[in-house]
């Protein structure tokens, strides 16, 4: 890892309001010495690429409890695809055992669900950061 | 039936300590102690699941089968569209309509969701905010064809916006008319519903996102406060509306800490109804509410635990003297609540009503040292937030400013460390955690069925009188411009078949949107 300072999107996607997950991580991100970018609520998968790329950021991250994850993380994992744009994504929120194995094989690193340490997280980022959406081939 | 598993004592001749003015007996002010004289002796409090996913149907199902497992209440969930204002053929309709909540879109909706249900039997919930009032003005409609008076009518409709800029998200339009548009539906209700609580002020969703439990009393009395400024405002006297104001607590982990928290509310909102807004009418100064288990408490580790969770906050939302209760589903950090979760929550309900001999006895822990100790705390707690609050111009100031914003995120940022350094015990997560993950298999919901429900509203759309519909979309838009009250209009425009998302839509170009102030 290079002494180049990690920077983290974190969004919400969709019409879901829950963001008291969203905000801990950013703080917490923050506290850790990341630059930690956060889009505020109801972003489309369009805004938070926008986004990303604008700020040149080395992972997203999404926050979901709407049951939308389906639709709105697919589209997001097939905009950056289809734009050959090489961000990892990590989601977390309430995501049912079966969607998981669809959203992974979308190319999202790892779903984490309610609960999660925030340090495991921060250390998953560390390692995940800066590695392309698709696992290298 | 008579509980006969217990000692000789007759609960119901134990009428416990009056300290006179400070608690009162129960069902006298300042109502520390409950506010009925026999409390569930008399009548149990409503058991009400908040339930609703996919299309009215599905719901209506979900309803009919929860009405014959004993649930003596409906609580509708809305999907996130429908709360927003957005209909399900629309672009964001297309991806989360019949998510998270039914989808609504017209009256059409409405008529099957309750097909079947008596509206002046059953007493309906219904958690919507931005566009409560078209809700409410469907549901009038409704209970017309049902043949049921408006007056008849019984239940909540939650309208409280203000919460939604602080914690829950759910705001369409900007605060000022927002807060004309809840007033409206209050100030209508008053005269032609008054039966049906208008507003369920609630201080659920800020406790989800993390305050604590005097933050909660004392951020919701502020809001409170605001709405009553307003419709004084109107020149409609407090008794003529407090009655009919109703509340939504939270029941979380600390089990004595909640039940003194409940008794505080009541008797701190006893003591400003009649001391600041010097209402007369005794119903006034009652403190009405529901109370949901703590969502946010839930883990998806080893998440059979969250039954027992589940039943010790609802027992504390008992002891402390709810009027009616929602009891989590012990799968929602999952999924969505399976039926058999959320058949074992409502039967969590039963059992502390039929089972414990809890109902035989009002408020039991009063008179305890400890509880009245923390009683008094919390009250003063939450009365220096609502005096904090007023010295820096009123809650909208207090919202727009961020104050609310960080209170809370400052407490759920330092209840996160405590966890996450193991200060504070989580069973199954940060303790007697079985190094595996758990493989509990997690239920599907319903499928959402999207598709049958925008050809539904293509239907509607296709034989609906267009005329009609253009008219009232027309006199939406004169209307807000006014000061006269919306209700009427929005009767006759959701009458006429406009749908949520175009008389959202003409507001949202009259009135504007609202768009988060990012304090983070």
């Amino acid at each position: 890892m290079s002494t180049k300072r990690i920077k983290v999107l974190i969004a919400k996607i969709g019409l879901d309001g829950h963001d008291r997950g969203a905000k801990l991580l950013c703080r917490y991100l923050r506290d850790a010495g990341m630059e930690v970018i956060y889009t505020g609520l109801r972003q489309t998968s369009t805004s938070i690429v926008r986004i990303a790329v604008q700020e040149d950021v080395d992972l997203i991250g999404i926050s979901i409890l709407s049951g939308a994850h389906k639709t709105l993380i697919a589209s997001l994992m097939d905009e950056l695809i289809s734009n050959d744009i090489e961000i990892p994504v990590i989601v977390g929120g309430i995501v049912p055992e079966k969607d998981v194995q669809f959203l992974m094989a979308k190319g999202v690193k790892k779903i984490y669900s309610p609960g999660t340490s925030l340090t495991q997280i921060h250390k998953d980022i560390e390692c995940y950061a800066g590695q392309p959406t698709r696992q290298s081939d | 039936m008579k509980n006969t598993d217990k000692s000789h004592i007759d609960a119901k001749k134990s009428a416990g300590p009056n300290f006179n003015d400070k608690l009162g007996l129960p069902g006298q002010y300042p109502y520390t102690r409950g506010i009925h004289p026999r409390m569930y002796q008399e009548r149990l409090w409503t058991m009400r699941q908040y339930a609703g996913s996919g299309n009215a149907h599905q719901t209506n199902r979900l309803f009919r089968y929860l009405l014959a497992q004993g649930q003596t209440g409906l609580s509708v969930a809305f999907d996130l569209p429908t709360q927003l204002g957005y209909d399900s053929d629309s672009e964001y309709g297309r991806d989360e309509a019949g998510n998270v909540g039914v989808a609504i879109d017209s009256i059409a909706d409405l008529r099957i969701l309750f097909n079947k249900i008596p509206l002046d039997k059953v007493s309906v919930s219904m958690t919507i905010n931005a566009p409560a009032f078209i809700l409410m003005a469907m549901y009038m409609v409704l209970a017309q064809e049902q043949g049921v008076e408006k007056n008849a009518l019984r239940g909540t409709i939650q309208n409280d916006i203000l919460k939604e800029y602080v914690a829950r998200g759910a705001y369409i339009f900007p605060p000022e008319p927002s807060l004309r548009l809840a007033a409206d539906l209050i100030e209508y209700c008053s005269q032609e519903c008054r039966s049906f609580n208008p507003i369920s002020i609630s201080g659920y969703h800020m406790r989800e996102a993390g305050c604590t439990a005097a933050q909660e009393i004392g951020f919701t009395f502020a809001n409170a406060i605001e709405y009553i400024n307003r419709i004084l405002r109107r020149g409609i006297g407090i008794d003529r509306f407090a009655p009919k104001l109703s509340f939504f607590f939270a029941a979380h982990n600390n089990f004595l800490e909640e039940v003194a928290k409940f008794r505080a509310a009541r008797r701190l909102w006893a003591r400003l109804m009649a001391e600041r807004f010097k209402a007369s009418n005794l119903d006034s100064m009652k403190l009405k509410f529901h109370t949901q288990t703590a969502g946010s408490t839930l883990t998806a580790q080893q998440p059979e635990n969250n039954i027992a969770r589940v039943a010790l906050q609802a027992l504390s939302a008992v002891l402390g003297g709810t009027q009616s209760l929602h009891t989590n589903s012990f799968d929602e950090a999952l999924s969505l609540p399976s039926k058999k979760a959320a058949t074992i929550a409502l039967r969590t309900q039963q059992i502390i009503a039929h089972e414990t001999g809890m109902t035989d006895v009002i408020d039991p822990l009063g008179g305890a040292y400890y509880i009245e100790e923390l009683t008094d705390t919390i009250e003063k707690q939450a009365l220096e937030y609502i005096d904090q609050i007023e010295k820096m111009g009123g809650i909208i100031c207090a919202i727009e400013e961020g104050y609310l914003q960080r209170q809370i995120h400052e407490a759920s940022y330092a209840h996160m460390l405590n966890i996450e350094q193991g200060r504070q015990v989580v069973v199954g997560v940060n303790k007697f955690n079985q190094n595996s993950t758990s493989k509990f298999k997690s239920y599907s919901n319903v499928d959402s069925d999207n598709d049958k429900q925008i050809k539904r509203l293509a239907n509607l759309r296709a034989k609906r009188d267009e005329r009609k519909v253009a008219e009232s979309i027309r006199r939406i838009a004169e209307t807000v411009m006014t000061d006269e009250n919306l209700m009427p209009v929005a009767l006759e425009a959701v009458a006429n078949n406009c749908t949520i998302g175009e008389i959202c839509g003409v507001l949202r170009e009259n009135i504007g949107e609202y768009t988060e102030r990012l304090s983070f």
